[in-house]
C-alpha cells in the first residue's frame, strides 16, 4: 500500500474532467480529496491523498500528467520557522488534522508534519506567522 | 518549641541576594512548596518567587526620539516601515504603538484581514537590529523649516528608544468561546462555531499577579524583567481594577489589575518582543514580563502557593454577547482545566487553546531566577503599591 499526499493544479480547460473517478476505475486507487477550489480564472486547485500499489500510483500520476495538470508531492510543504514560533498554541484550533498539538503537561506545541494535510489554515492563524509554505519543487515521479 | 513567624525586608532579602545566599524559586517549584511544607516554613525557607508571561499585549509601545535633521524640522507626522507613529509631541520625539497597521494594509476589507505587519513588528526588527525606514513631514516653522525628510535608521542611531506599555500582565482574562454559526476572527484567536473550541490567554500559577494577587509587594519603580532586559513597573496599567470579584484566596474571577512598565528597548532581546498578526483584528505585540515577588511574610508565601486548580476564569461567548458589549458570565472554569486541553462546558467536550506560551513563560520565570541567584538583580523597594481591592482590608 503506498500513499501520498498531492496537490493537483488544474488548467482552464480540463476543469470539467471527471479526474478522480478515472483514478479509482481505471487504475485501482483510493482517494481522499482535502480540498478542492476553482479560482477566479477557472483554474482548479485539489490537494488529495492517493493510495493503492506503487506501480499503479505511479501510472495513476502518468495519466494526471498526461491530461496537462500539475502533479506535486506535498508532503513538505508546511514549515515551520522554529525561531519565530513562540509555542503560544493558537494554532491547535484551526489544525484539522491534529498535526500540530500540545504535548502535556510541559506545554510543548509540537508539529508533526507527517499528519500536515496541508490545509495552511494555521499560515495565517499563527500569530508569530512561523508556518511558512515552501513548494518541494522536485516532483517525485 | 513554637516557631517564629516570619518577617523580612526586601533591604533583608538584597543582602542575602549580594551574599550569594538567597533561595529562589520559580512560582510552581513555590507552589509544591507550599503544599508540602506549608506557608510558615515556606516562608522560612524561599526569599524570592520569580513569575513570568509571554503573550500578545496590546497595550504596548515605544518612544523614540530620531535627533535633530539638517535643516531642521518639526515632524508632524512620522511613518516607520510605513506604520504611523503618534507624533503630536515635541519636534522629533514620536510614539509607536504595537497596534498600529501600516498605512496601506488592507485591514479587514478582505475579511479576515492578514495584518501582516504593524507597530509590534517594527519595534521588533528595531530590537533585531534591524534597519527600518524612518520618514516624517512637516508644515515647517522658522525655526524648523524642513517639510520633509526620510532616512534607514537602527536602533543603535536612535538617541533615545524606550518601551513603556500602558497595559501588560493582566491578571486573568476571560476564556473565550463562540456559540454562533460562522467562525470568528478575535483578539482572542480563531475561534470555531458552535463551541469549536475555548480560547484562553494566561500562564496561570506562574503569571505576575496571580502570585500577589492583592498587589502587597508591587508598585511604582517594581524592577522586572522587561523584553529580556531589566524594566520596571511605573504604575497601575490602564483598564487597572482591582475591584472585581475575588475567590477567597484572593484570585480574581474576571480581568482585574495590570501594570504599566517601562524599560529600555536598546537593552532588550528580540526573542522577548515579537510581534504578532491576529487574523481578522489586527497587529500587537508579544511582550515576556517576569515580576519577583518578595516572600517577606506567610501571607507572601501562602499567596505565591497558588495553583492551577485554585485560579479560575469565566467563560464568556465572543459569537454573540460580547461584541454586543455583554459580557454575560456563561460559567467558570479553572485554570488546570484549560491546561488539560479540554473543559466541559454545556454537557460538551470542548478543545482548550492557549494564546499565552507557558513554556516561554517558565522560561522567564528562569531567567529571572538565574539572574537575582547571580547577584546581577536586586529587588527593588516600591515607592507607591499599586492599588489595591477593597476587600483586602475586610478579609
Amino acid at each position: 500500500m503506498y500513499s501520498k499526499m498531492l496537490s493537483l493544479r488544474f488548467p482552464k480547460k480540463i476543469v470539467n474532467e471527471p479526474v478522480a473517478v478515472n483514478l479509482v476505475k481505471k487504475f485501482d486507487l483510493s482517494f481522499n480529496i482535502l480540498k478542492a477550489t476553482i479560482y477566479p480564472r477557472k483554474e482548479g486547485f485539489m490537494v488529495l491523498e492517493l493510495s493503492g500499489h506503487r506501480k499503479n500510483f505511479q501510472k495513476g500520476v502518468r495519466y494526471l500528467k498526461g491530461l496537462g495538470i500539475k502533479v506535486e508531492s506535498i508532503g513538505q510543504d508546511i514549515k515551520r520557522d522554529e525561531e519565530t514560533c513562540f509555542q503560544c498554541g493558537a494554532c491547535t484550533a484551526v489544525c484539522p488534522t491534529g498535526a500540530l498539538y500540545i504535548k502535556r503537561p510541559d506545554m510543548e506545541v509540537i508539529f508533526d508534519r507527517d499528519s500536515c494535510s496541508a490545509c495552511e489554515l494555521c499560515v495565517s492563524a499563527c500569530p508569530a506567522r512561523a508556518m511558512k509554505v515552501r513548494f518541494d519543487r522536485s516532483l517525485l515521479y | 518549641m513554637p516557631q517564629r513567624r516570619v518577617s523580612k525586608t526586601i533591604k533583608d532579602i538584597n543582602r542575602r541576594i549580594k551574599e550569594g545566599k538567597a533561595v529562589v524559586v520559580t512560582a510552581d517549584e513555590m507552589t509544591n512548596i507550599v503544599k508540602k511544607k506549608g506557608p510558615r516554613k515556606a516562608a522560612q525557607e524561599v526569599d524570592v518567587v520569580t513569575t513570568g508571561t509571554f503573550a500578545p499585549m496590546c497595550s504596548s509601545g515605544a518612544f523614540i526620539n530620531f535627533g535633530h535633521t539638517k535643516p531642521a524640522t518639526k515632524a508632524a507626522r512620522v511613518w516607520l516601515n510605513g506604520v504611523p507613529a503618534y507624533a503630536g509631541l515635541a519636534a522629533v520625539d514620536g510614539y509607536i504603538g504595537a497596534t498600529e497597521p501600516a498605512e496601506d494594509d488592507p485591514l479587514n476589507r478582505v475579511h479576515p484581514g492578514q495584518f501582516k505587519y504593524g507597530g509590534g513588528h517594527v519595534i521588533h526588527d528595531l530590537v533585531a537590529g534591524e534597519r527600518v525606514t524612518l520618514r516624517a513631514t512637516a508644515y515647517g516653522t522658522d525655526c524648523y523649516p524642513n517639510k520633509e525628510f526620510k532616512k534607514k535608521v537602527a536602533l543603535d542611531d536612535l538617541p533615545y528608544a524606550v518601551l513603556l506599555n500602558p497595559r501588560n500582565a493582566y491578571q486573568n482574562y476571560n476564556c473565550a468561546i463562540n456559540l454562533s454559526k460562522e467562525t470568528i476572527y478575535t483578539y482572542m484567536g480563531v475561534i470555531k462555531p458552535n463551541l469549536g473550541n475555548a480560547n484562553y490567554s494566561t500562564s496561570g500559577q506562574l503569571s505576575p499577579l496571580f502570585n500577589d494577587p492583592y498587589y502587597l509587594t508591587i508598585g511604582l519603580g517594581t524592577r522586572i524583567f522587561l523584553g529580556g532586559a531589566i524594566g520596571y513597573v511605573i504604575g497601575p496599567g490602564t483598564q487597572h481594577n482591582p475591584n472585581v470579584k475575588r475567590r477567597k484566596n484572593g484570585i480574581p474571577l474576571g480581568p482585574a489589575g495590570t501594570l504599566m512598565v517601562m524599560g529600555e528597548l536598546k537593552k532588550m532581546v528580540p526573542r522577548w518582543v515579537a510581534g504578532v498578526s491576529m487574523l481578522g483584528y489586527g497587529c500587537s505585540l508579544a511582550v515576556g514580563v517576569g515580576v519577583p515577588i518578595p516572600i517577606l511574610n506567610e501571607e507572601m508565601a501562602s499567596f505565591t502557593g497558588v495553583s492551577d486548580e485554585e485560579i479560575h476564569t469565566q467563560v464568556v461567548d465572543y459569537g454573540n454577547d460580547y461584541p454586543k458589549g455583554e459580557g454575560t458570565k456563561l460559567g467558570q472554569v479553572s485554570y488546570a482545566e484549560l491546561k488539560s486541553g479540554t473543559i466541559r462546558f454545556n454537557g460538551q467536550d470542548v478543545p482548550a487553546v492557549p494564546l499565552s506560551s507557558y513554556i516561554r513563560a517558565l522560561e522567564i520565570a528562569r531567567i529571572l531566577k538565574g539572574w537575582i541567584e547571580k547577584g546581577d538583580f536586586l529587588l527593588s523597594e516600591p515607592q507607591e503599591l499599586l492599588p489595591t481591592a477593597s476587600s483586602y482590608h475586610k478579609r
